[in-house]
Formats: structure tokens, C-alpha cells, sequence
């Protein structure tokens, strides 16, 4: 039961902590005016297409969440444990009975909160916004579902990221350029080098056996695949034309999701056991 | 019993031997003050008291538990040297949230904030306190549940004598509950009349441990009196005298202790003498001696 209530304390000072600091409310109206825009654009659609409002937002909701969602979870989470090094207050947290465990859970609990709170309003500010205008049918309830599911698990994945970056890097500044990078090599440059290598590869056995699994290995192209995939009739292109010949089930397009959590919880806690305060 | 035993505790860092051999136990209403310069193994020793670093040799043990052990941890209160709490939350959050981490009642945080006289500002956000009160604000975490070992590194940096006063009397008020108090600090003037014992760090080693006059007294350290000749007395009173002289007019002797009065009666004696200036070892004396010389005059 302590253990509980200890995490619970660290989740509710992080939270704290990300209200006083704005980012919880800058992740929230970013990410509902984006949703907003998105769902306006697709209402302005309505009878040049067959699909229906709230599915073709979804479409374009998830190009944007890919980009948006790990770099809120990634602003958010970066200096959780790096800036508490830096003030001393990480010292004096562990000298408390707070295990190491605990306090990497609390921290991550608040920032999944955060991501998710913002998530959730966006999301549920653009489906009210369609129900009212347009109207909502069962298979756009279905995607919307979906996709709002997976946004949450993708916030975790690059939480968990950011603050494995933060324990690991043990400095601000060092954290804060470590998480650019990463969100720049996951969500931009990854993609950008296998179009290329696809298009130096031509028809040989790379573009039908190896590509679709490194495009899955992403979380953050996993993510997109996943949610476009079974959307029917919502404009794909670029390296998204794979959703149209994945090899797999759709919904093992989640299974690297679900690893990628879980290799950033595991190498984050070891990282803060082995961390010298 | 004692709260903290410390045996052979030996600490490197890759090549660097941080401390040295250093043995030391601190019982239960008992307060020890760890002198040292920047870098005589201080913070270190709080460190891996708390099991934060791991000894290369020696046993460390707080009240029969392991360091860094959850018992350990339950006992021990500790109190970084530049403490920076997040600017945004208010006195009151800090608080609350170190005493949740200790299993305390929330209830216990404003009187702590009384206290140690920042309650007045508890719901402000700490980024607008002054550093006297930030410095007050870690010592009330420190207070937090009944510690049975409390660490306080070179607490009253950046303290004025009034809030140094206050400190010190708030320390002394949880030893006399029953905590065991390990402090450390620059000087021994600050410490004087204010801890049982001192123990001096010198480049990793213990130099000295024992109560304060016990440590002045053991140094032996000689009285130091500057005699002032008459014009053209000087040499005459060097050979009268001995000592070195210093300046063409002036003679320096050093005398032990004990023999300073008599000396400086037939000093005053003298026809050819000016002026007498006598100089009695201080406490920064003292601490020099243990700490530049490990004890070796």
C-alpha cells in the first residue's frame, strides 16, 4: 500500500509541476486547435468524397498526431529526472524511503496524464464539433476509437523515451538535445532513409521483404499504419501506401507499440538503479 | 548503541581515494561536526552514509541496518549542501510531498513551516523566497517524522548569525529527543559550544575526533608574543630574550602555554622594551593544525 501512495505523491508533484509550468495547458490547446482545424476541413469536404466526416478526419488527425503527440511527450517528460539531478532534489528524494522504482513510475504516471489530458480534450472537442454539424456513423465512432487508443499508447511510448533520456543523460541541456534528436530520427529522418533506400533498392527483395518490417520497427509509423490501414477510402501517400499491402494482421502493427514500452520502461528503470545521485 | 557506526570506510573514485580508512560512530542524542576543506571527503562521507556511493572497503551501519537499505532509509533525514527546489511550488507542496514520501500526516508540515519561521510564506512559490529561507525550508524536510539520524551538509551556508543561532538551537532540540546529528561546516569558531564533537577531515583521512577542548588542548599550541624594541634596543633584547627578529625593531618569541605569564612579566620588565603584543592560539589555529598538517606540528 506505501508504495502506491508514494507513487501517487511523485505523480501528483509532477503534475503539479507540468500545470505551474504551462506545458499541460500549451499540449491541450495545441493539440484541440489542431484537432479542431483537421475536423473543419474534413466538415468543408462533405459530398466531394464517399467517406464519411469523422473518418476522414481521423485520416488526417493521425499524419499530424504522429508528428505532435511524441514531441509533447517528449517536451514534457525530458527534464523530469535530469533537472532534479541538476537541483540536488533527486539526492534528497532517495534518501527518503521513495525506491528508485517508484519514484520513474510517478514521474511517467504524471506525464502520461498530461499527454493524455491534452489527447482527450482535442479529441473529444473535434467529435462533438462533427456530431454537430455532419453527424457521426458507427465505423467513424469505430476509427475515431482507434485512433484516440492509440494516440494514449503512443504518448506512453514517448514518454517512457523522455525519460529514459533524462535519467540517462543526467544534464538539462544534454536531455533536451537528446530529445530532439530522437524525436527528429523516429518521426522525419527515419522515414526520409527508407523511402530512400526503397528507391536505390528499385523491385529487388528489399522493398517486399525487409522494408514493411522496418517501417513497423517505428512505434511512431506503427502508430500510423495501424489507424490508416483500416481506414477505407482516407487518402494515403508516401511511405503510408504500405498500409494498402501490409503484410500483417492490422492489429500487429500494435505489437512494436507494446515493445517499444515496455524496452523504454525496462531500460529506464535500469538506468535510474544504477544512477549515483 | 550507537545510530551510526563507520568502520575502515574507504571510498574511491576510479584512481582517487575520496576517503581514507575514516572510523567513526555517533550515538543516539549525540551531535558530531565534520570539519574539512572543499574537498576533504565531506560530502562523500554523507553520500555513501545515505548508500548512494559503495565503499570499496569498510562496513557502514545505521542503526544496525545497511545503508541505502529501506530501514536505513527510514531512519535517516538528509539535508544536500545547495538544495534548489522547483521554483513553481509553493513552500507548503514541498513539504507536503517530502512528508508523503516519509509516510507522515500532511498534517505535520505547517508547524514544521512555524517552526523554522517561513510559515508566513508557505504559500508563496519558492522561486520568490530568499536564500535564508530556502535554507530553512530544507532544514524543516529535514525535520519531517522523528529522525533517527539526521545528515545536515554545511547547513548554515548562506545563513546570518541570527538565523544560525536559531539553527543551531533547533538542532539541539532534536538531539536532545534523541536523533543523532552528524553536521559539517568550515570552521570551528561556528561549531564552538554548539556540538559534542568535532571530527576533522584532512584530503580523505580523520585527523582528529574528540570534543573541542580536548582537541585545543591536545595540539599543544604555543603562545605567540611580539616584543617592540627602543631604538638600538633590539639586539640587546634578542639576546636577552632569543626569538627571531622581525622588521629591525620588533622580536617574535612563541612560548608554551603555561610559561606565557612569567615570560611576559620579565618582558615587561625590561628598560629596553616598547610595546608587548601577546596572541593566544584560536580556534582557527586549532583546526589548521589538525587540518593542514594531520596533526603534526
Amino acid at each position: 500500500m506505501t508504495p502506491l501512495l508514494r507513487i501517487a505523491a511523485v505523480t501528483g508533484q509532477e503534475f503539479r509541476i507540468a500545470r505551474r509550468n504551462r506545458w499541460a495547458v500549451l499540449a491541450t490547446v495545441l493539440m484541440t486547435v489542431f484537432a479542431l482545424a483537421l475536423a473543419l476541413f474534413a466538415i468543408g469536404q462533405v459530398g466531394q468524397t464517399r467517406t464519411d466526416t469523422l473518418t476522414l478526419t481521423a485520416a488526417s488527425l493521425a499524419t499530424l498526431a504522429v508528428y505532435l503527440i511524441p514531441l509533447l511527450a517528449l517536451l514534457i517528460s525530458y527534464d523530469a529526472l535530469a533537472g532534479e539531478i541538476d537541483r540536488g532534489t533527486l539526492a534528497l528524494a532517495l534518501a527518503t524511503p521513495l525506491g528508485r522504482a517508484e519514484l520513474f513510475l510517478g514521474k511517467l504516471v504524471a506525464q502520461c496524464l498530461v499527454v493524455g489530458l491534452a489527447i482527450l480534450t482535442a479529441f473529444a472537442a473535434s467529435v462533438l464539433l462533427v456530431a454537430a454539424t455532419t453527424g457521426v456513423t458507427g465505423p467513424g465512432l469505430l476509427a475515431w476509437l482507434r485512433l484516440g487508443l492509440t494516440s494514449l499508447a503512443l504518448g506512453a511510448v514517448f514518454a517512457a523515451l523522455g525519460l529514459l533520456i533524462s535519467v540517462g543523460a543526467r544534464r538539462t541541456g544534454t536531455a533536451a538535445a537528446l530529445a530532439v534528436g530522437v524525436w527528429l530520427v523516429f518521426v522525419v529522418l527515419y522515414d526520409v532513409a527508407l523511402l530512400g533506400a526503397v528507391i536505390a533498392a528499385g523491385d529487388s527483395g528489399f522493398t517486399t521483404d525487409i522494408f514493411p518490417w522496418l517501417v513497423l520497427a517505428n512505434p511512431a509509423d506503427a502508430f500510423r499504419l495501424y489507424n490508416l490501414v483500416q481506414l477505407d477510402g482516407a487518402p494515403v501517400a508516401g511511405i503510408d501506401g504500405l498500409a494498402r499491402t501490409l503484410p500483417v494482421p492490422p492489429a500487429a502493427a500494435l505489437v512494436p507499440l507494446a515493445l517499444w514500452a515496455v524496452a523504454a520502461l525496462a531500460g529506464g528503470l535500469a538506468l535510474i538503479r544504477r544512477l549515483v545521485p | 548503541m550507537t545510530m551510526l557506526d563507520v568502520r575502515d570506510l574507504t571510498v574511491r573514485f576510479g584512481g582517487f581515494t575520496a576517503l581514507d580508512g575514516l572510523s567513526l560512530s555517533v550515538a543516539p542524542g549525540e551531535t558530531l561536526a565534520l570539519l574539512g576543506h572543499n574537498g576533504a571527503g565531506k560530502s562523500t562521507f554523507f553520500r555513501s552514509v545515505l548508500g548512494f556511493l559503495k565503499p570499496a572497503a569498510g562496513q557502514l551501519s545505521i542503526g544496525g541496518h545497511l545503508p541505502g537499505s529501506a530501514a536505513a532509509r527510514g531512519l535517516v533525514s538528509y539535508l544536500p549542501e545547495n538544495v534548489v527546489f522547483h521554483r513553481a511550488l509553493t513552500g507548503l507542496e514541498v513539504l507536503s510531498f517530502f512528508a508523503r514520501l516519509r509516510g507522515e500526516p500532511v498534517s505535520v508540515v505547517m508547524p514544521l513551516l512555524e517552526k523554522v519561521g517561513v510559515a508566513h510564506a508557505a504559500r508563496r512559490p519558492v522561486g520568490t523566497w530568499s536564500k535564508g529561507m530556502r535554507q530553512r525550508l530544507g532544514l524543516a524536510q529535514a525535520l519531517i517524522g522523528a529522525p533517527g539520524l539526521l545528515l545536515l551538509d554545511e547547513p548554515t551556508s548562506g545563513l546570518d548569525p541570527v538565523s544560525r543561532r536559531d539553527f543551531y538551537a533547533l538542532i539541539a532540540e532534536v538531539a536532545g529527543r534523541g536523533a543523532a546529528v552528524v553536521l559539517s561546516s568550515h570552521g570551528l569558531e561556528e561549531v564552538e559550544n554548539r556540538t559534542d564533537r568535532v571530527a576533522i577531515l584532512s584530503a580523505g583521512r580523520l585527523v582528529a575526533q574528540g570534543p573541542l577542548a580536548a582537541l585545543a588542548e591536545a595540539a599543544a599550541l604555543r603562545a605567540q608574543i611580539r616584543v617592540t624594541a627602543r631604538a638600538g634596543q633590539a639586539d640587546a633584547l634578542q639576546t636577552r630574550f632569543g626569538g627571531t627578529r622581525f622588521n629591525g625593531t620588533a622580536l617574535e618569541l612563541s612560548c608554551d602555554m603555561k610559561l606565557k605569564f612569567d615570560l611576559v612579566r620579565r618582558i615587561a620588565a625590561d628598560e629596553g622594551v616598547a610595546d608587548i603584543e601577546v596572541r593566544l592560539p584560536s580556534l582557527n589555529d586549532v583546526y589548521r593544525f589538525y587540518s593542514d598538517n594531520g596533526g603534526r606540528s
